[in-house]
Formats: C-alpha cells, sequence, structure tokens
C-alpha cells in the first residue's frame, strides 16, 4: 500500500537520474560513438569509420602502454594484497595512541597523487634524499638514474602506487576483520597455536571474500593509472613517451592542435575491455570458490 | 558486525545518538592483556610504518623551510632547517596566483560536497523507503555504473561539458562530480537500516515524505552522511586528470593542476615547489584529522565499502 503520490519519489530522484544518464550512461554511449569520427578538441569531426582503431594496432606508444599496466598490476597485485592485511592486523589491537596511527597511515591516501608524487620527485632526484644517502654509504658511486631511466621510472611509480594505496586497503580489511570470530582465535590460542600460525589459519580464511574484492580493486586502479606516472615523468611518459599509461594517452590525445577526441575515445574503449576483463574474471574466480 | 564485501547488505544498526551498537564483548580477559614484550614489539613496527608514511611529508616541509643559502642537496641530510624561513611560501605566490588556485579547488569542493549531500541522500531515501514502479530499475542503472572506470568514459564527459558551453570553467570542472553513483548507493543503504515501523508510525501520525525524509531519515544517517562528505572533499581537492582536462586557461588551475604548471615551467627551485606541495596538502590533512572520527565511525558502521 502507497502512503504518497505517484510522482514524489521522482521528484526526489530525478535529479540524481539525471546526473546518471547526463554524466554517465550517455558518455558511455557517446564514446562508442566518438571513436568512430575524428573529433578535436574544440569540437567537429567527421565518421571516419574503422580508421582509429587500425591506428591503434600500429600505435607503438599503446604497445608500450599496456606493457607497463600489466608489469604494474602484477607487482602492484601480491603487495596491496597482503601488505595492507598485515598492518591491518597490527593496527586492529587497541593499544594506547592507536588512533593516531591508523591517522597517519592513512595520511598518503588522502593527499592527492599529485603531491605524493612530487615529493618523490624530489626524494628520488638525481641530487635527491635517497641517491644522497646511498652515495654517502657507498652502496652506488653514481646517482641512480629513478626518474630519467624507462624501467627505473616505472617502478619508482609503482613504489609510489603501492606506498600511496597501503592504507586504504588496510582500512577496508581493517572493517573485514572485525567479521573474524574472536572465539577462533581464543581457541586456536588456548591450544598453543603460535600467532603466525592463527594468521595464516583464521585470519586469511575469515577475510577471503575482502581479499578478493581488494585484489579486484588493486587491478583496475593498476590499469587506471594516471598522476604518477604523468608527474614522475614530467608530462611526457619518461624517454620516447615509454613511460605512459594508457590513461596517460588518453589524456594526451585530448588536447592541444594535435588532440584527437576521436582517436582518444578509442583509447577508451581500449581501457574499458582491459580493465573490466581482469575484474569480471577475479569475480568470477570468487564466486567458484564460493560455491565450492 | 559488519559486512564489507557486500553492497547490498544495509548498514547494521543506524548510528542514532543513544541507540549505539553494542560493542562486541571483548572477549576473556586474560586474551586481550599483552604481554610487555609483545607491546614493544608492536609499538617498533608502528614507529618503523609511521617513519615510511609520515616520513616524505616531513621531508617535503622541511626543504620548504630551509633558506635560500642553506644546501638542501648535502649527502648528509638534515631534518631541521638551519635557517629556517617562511619566505618560500610568499615566493610561489609570485610565481603563480597559488592563493587563487587554492580558492579555486576550494569552490570545486564545497560543490561537489553540496551536491552529492543533497542529490545522493534524496535519491538514496525514495530509493529505500518509497515503493514507486521502475524502482529496481533505477536501482539497477547505479549499481551498473559502478564497474565502469571514471577514466573510460572522461573525453565524452568533456565533449558533454564543452557542449555546455562550460569548458575551461570551474563548473564544468565540479559538475559532473556532484551526485555519484556510488554515494547514491551508500546513502540507500544508510536508509535501509531505518525499521520499516517508524515510516509506518510517522504516516499513521499523518507525516508527508518529505516530513519523514527530513525528520526521521536524515537524523538516522548522519554517520554515512559525514563519510559521503567527507570522501566528496577529499575527491575533489585531489583530483587531477579532470581539472586537467577541463582547464585550460592558467589563471583558472585548481590547486594540483596549478603545482603541475609550477613544477613543469619554474622547476629549478625544489624549495618552491615543497612549498606548494605543503600549501595544497596541509588543508587537506586538516580536514582529515578534524573529521577522522567520523570516518573511522563510518568505517566500523560499514559505509566505506571501496
Amino acid at each position: 500500500m502507497r502512503y504518497h503520490r505517484w510522482f514524489s519519489p521522482w521528484v526526489l530522484v530525478i535529479p540524481a537520474l539525471a546526473w546518471l544518464l547526463v554524466f554517465n550512461l550517455w558518455p558511455s554511449i557517446n564514446t562508442v560513438i566518438l571513436s568512430f569520427t575524428n573529433a578535436r578538441p574544440i569540437g567537429g569531426g567527421t565518421f571516419v569509420g574503422l580508421k582509429n582503431f587500425e591506428a591503434l594496432l600500429h600505435d607503438e606508444q599503446l604497445r608500450y602502454a599496456l606493457l607497463n599496466s600489466v608489469i604494474y598490476m602484477l607487482v602492484c597485485l601480491p603487495l596491496l594484497t597482503i601488505l595492507p592485511l598485515a598492518l591491518a592486523v597490527l593496527v586492529e589491537k587497541k593499544v594506547p595512541g592507536i588512533t593516531f596511527f591508523r591517522t597517519a597511515f592513512y595520511t598518503p591516501v588522502v593527499a592527492s597523487a599529485v603531491v605524493v608524487a612530487l615529493i618523490w620527485q624530489w626524494i628520488l632526484d638525481d641530487r635527491g634524499l635517497v641517491n644522497g644517502l646511498a652515495e654517502k654509504l657507498g652502496v652506488i658511486s653514481g646517482p641512480l638514474p629513478f626518474l630519467s631511466d624507462q624501467w627505473l621510472l616505472l617502478f619508482s611509480a609503482i613504489s609510489l602506487t603501492v606506498w600511496k594505496g597501503i592504507g586504504y586497503y588496510m582500512i577496508i580489511y581493517l572493517a573485514a576483520l572485525g567479521n573474524v570470530g574472536r572465539e577462533l582465535h581464543e581457541a586456536a590460542a588456548v591450544d598453543g597455536a603460535s600467532a603466525f600460525r592463527r594468521f595464516t589459519n583464521i585470519t586469511i580464511p575469515g577475510v577471503r571474500g575482502t581479499m578478493i574484492l581488494v585484489s579486484i580493486l588493486i587491478s583496475v586502479s593498476a590499469l587506471r593509472v594516471f598522476s604518477e606516472l604523468y608527474i614522475l615523468s614530467g608530462g611526457n611518459g619518461g624517454p620516447g613517451g615509454r613511460d605512459s599509461s594508457v590513461v596517460m594517452l588518453i589524456q594526451q590525445y585530448s588536447q592541444g592542435f594535435e588532440g584527437n577526441l576521436g582517436y582518444a575515445s578509442a583509447l577508451s574503449i581500449v581501457l574499458f575491455f582491459v580493465t573490466v576483463v581482469p575484474m569480471l574474471a577475479l569475480a568470477r574466480l570468487n564466486r567458484k570458490a564460493a560455491d565450492a | 558486525m559488519t559486512v564489507v564485501t557486500d553492497p547490498a547488505r544495509p548498514v547494521a544498526v543506524p548510528d542514532e545518538p543513544g541507540t549505539a551498537p553494542p560493542r562486541r564483548k571483548r572477549g576473556s580477559f586474560g586474551f586481550n592483556s599483552i604481554s610487555p614484550a609483545e607491546k614493544a614489539v608492536r609499538y617498533l613496527l608502528l614507529v618503523f610504518v609511521l617513519l615510511i608514511t609520515i616520513g616524505p611529508f616531513l621531508w617535503q616541509l622541511s626543504t620548504s623551510l630551509k633558506g635560500s643559502g642553506e644546501d638542501i642537496y648535502t649527502r648528509i641530510p638534515k631534518l631541521l632547517p638551519s635557517q629556517p624561513t617562511l619566505s618560500h611560501y610568499g615566493e610561489v605566490a609570485n610565481t603563480i596566483p597559488v592563493w587563487d588556485y587554492a580558492r579555486n579547488s576550494l569552490v570545486v569542493a564545497v560543490l561537489v560536497v553540496g551536491g552529492n549531500i543533497i542529490g545522493s541522500s534524496l535519491a538514496g531515501f525514495a530509493l529505500s523507503r518509497l515503493q514507486f514502479r521502475f524502482r529496481r530499475l533505477v536501482l539497477g542503472l547505479f549499481l551498473a555504473t559502478l564497474v565502469l572506470p571514471g577514466e573510460v568514459t572522461i573525453i565524452s564527459q568533456y565533449v558533454t561539458v564543452r557542449e555546455f558551453g562550460l569548458a575551461n570553467t570551474l563548473l564544468g570542472v565540479a559538475l559532473p562530480g556532484m551526485i555519484g553513483a556510488l554515494n547514491v548507493l551508500l546513502m540507500y543503504n544508510a536508509f535501509r537500516s531505518l525499521p520499516v515501523e517508524v515510516d509506518q508510525a510517522a504516516i499513521v501520525d499523518g507525516a508527508n515524505v518529505w516530513q519523514r525524509f527530513l525528520y526521521i531519515g536524515l537524523p538516522s544517517v548522519r554517520g554515512t552522511i559525514s563519510v559521503v562528505a567527507i570522501f566528496a572533499f577529499i575527491g575533489a581537492w585531489d583530483d587531477f586528470l579532470w581539472p586537467l582536462i577541463v582547464l585550460t586557461d592558467p589563471n583558472k588551475y585548481t590547486l594540483t593542476v596549478g603545482l603541475q604548471y609550477l613544477s613543469g615551467t619554474f622547476s629549478n627551485n625544489p624549495r618552491l615547489i615543497a612549498a606548494g606541495t605543503m600549501i595544497a596538502f596541509i588543508p587537506i590533512v586538516i580536514v582529515f584529522a578534524t573529521l577522522q572520527r567520523f570516518f573511522f565511525k563510518g568505517v566500523e558502521e560499514g559505509a566505506v565499502k571501496g
């Protein structure tokens, strides 16, 4: 039985629904339409058929970007699945001052990726903290080119992403740890199980669902990386543009006289497939594991 | 107490003051007390992680305060400046209009926070407390867009904003993010935890939809609203890619784009860039530190679902 006029719910829903249609659903459709045109950042554009998609096949920068994305994901996935869980276990117990530590560990998440990348750019500079200390200790004779070597730059950006992400996933795990039965831990402790055994045999199975969720989030965000690589490489994608990500290429084609929104849209469709495929694969894995 | 992995699950307990969720029994006393040795190891680890997470920020703060005559490239790093000065903060303002950028960031953030609080609580209330045709379809639409990474549609979103004549404006930067689908779903979840009987009692008393929303719904979801507001603010303040695409005029930049402009164009002095990053960083830390109480409370209630 209804206790309101038929239009009342719609009045409340319409603003959000309008936003959804104008800024989510329509752009999704329009991305596909644009990818068959040669639209420019200032406007205009005509139908060009499959030309953009043919160009994708011969785009060397895209090949590097996809390779970088895969490396990014393969390194981030194990590190960001395990480290934040260990940290969550560490901050779970309410010892005095724990709120301060929790807040402090979350600080890199709150800071803008631009701020964080500029800080690391200075730390990893040829004359920065890391090179200075390493030279002082005699580990290296000359500065390591963290920001100008293709591979060092990529791994610097990956470390930055991991460093910035730990606090975020720590919080997700922290919320999940609240559900792991305390009784199980107590019983195991009484039976003489070590802290490590309790971690592997109680904590990890207890947060298994969250681990799958977290690994989906990590994979998708690794494939979407932009700010870290953009700032560390000084906006140009490193030596020969080989340190670009797919999103960096999209941004690159979005502006200027050389810009081509049609091609950028075709790149967006590539991004859609590379992010959605691992997401669905992991979600499927989750369902299978749940059925078993 | 709460499940974060299942977005369909309602928040366990309404966060109305007075009906605070009963704390889980803290188990047996002996299990919770920790030995001095374990305590020492715990704090050692905590301080170690603290150094890794906070150290870089302190180093940047220190660099921004070091005098121009001070050697910042020294092999033996010194955290405390020997000639502390605030002059670089003034110098940044002479190089780029950094205070205008800060104001621009604030304008965008306030618009995004306001839009999300209003838009998502209205829609969340209707979707969870009112029956109407196509309700499930609308809900499904909101859920479906979560799968789509924002970067995929960023180009056509720009085309849309440009067609509204809002390219290169702050409103254009704020507009698309003003009602987030995720926030609508968070509010939907929060409102669902309210018992149906409360609504029925209000209906018997003759309260209309608007009164039920204002006097019954809203007061019971304050925790989730604060989480939505905190995330909306941080997201808008920190965003880089979208304002970078929308804004072309250096006078209209937000802080993040402006910082990139500073480091790309005038990158000779690390002290200057350090001061600029601190101007962007300190406000967000203050906002978060003051509101972290609500944030962690929201996490415990299950308002954060990644």
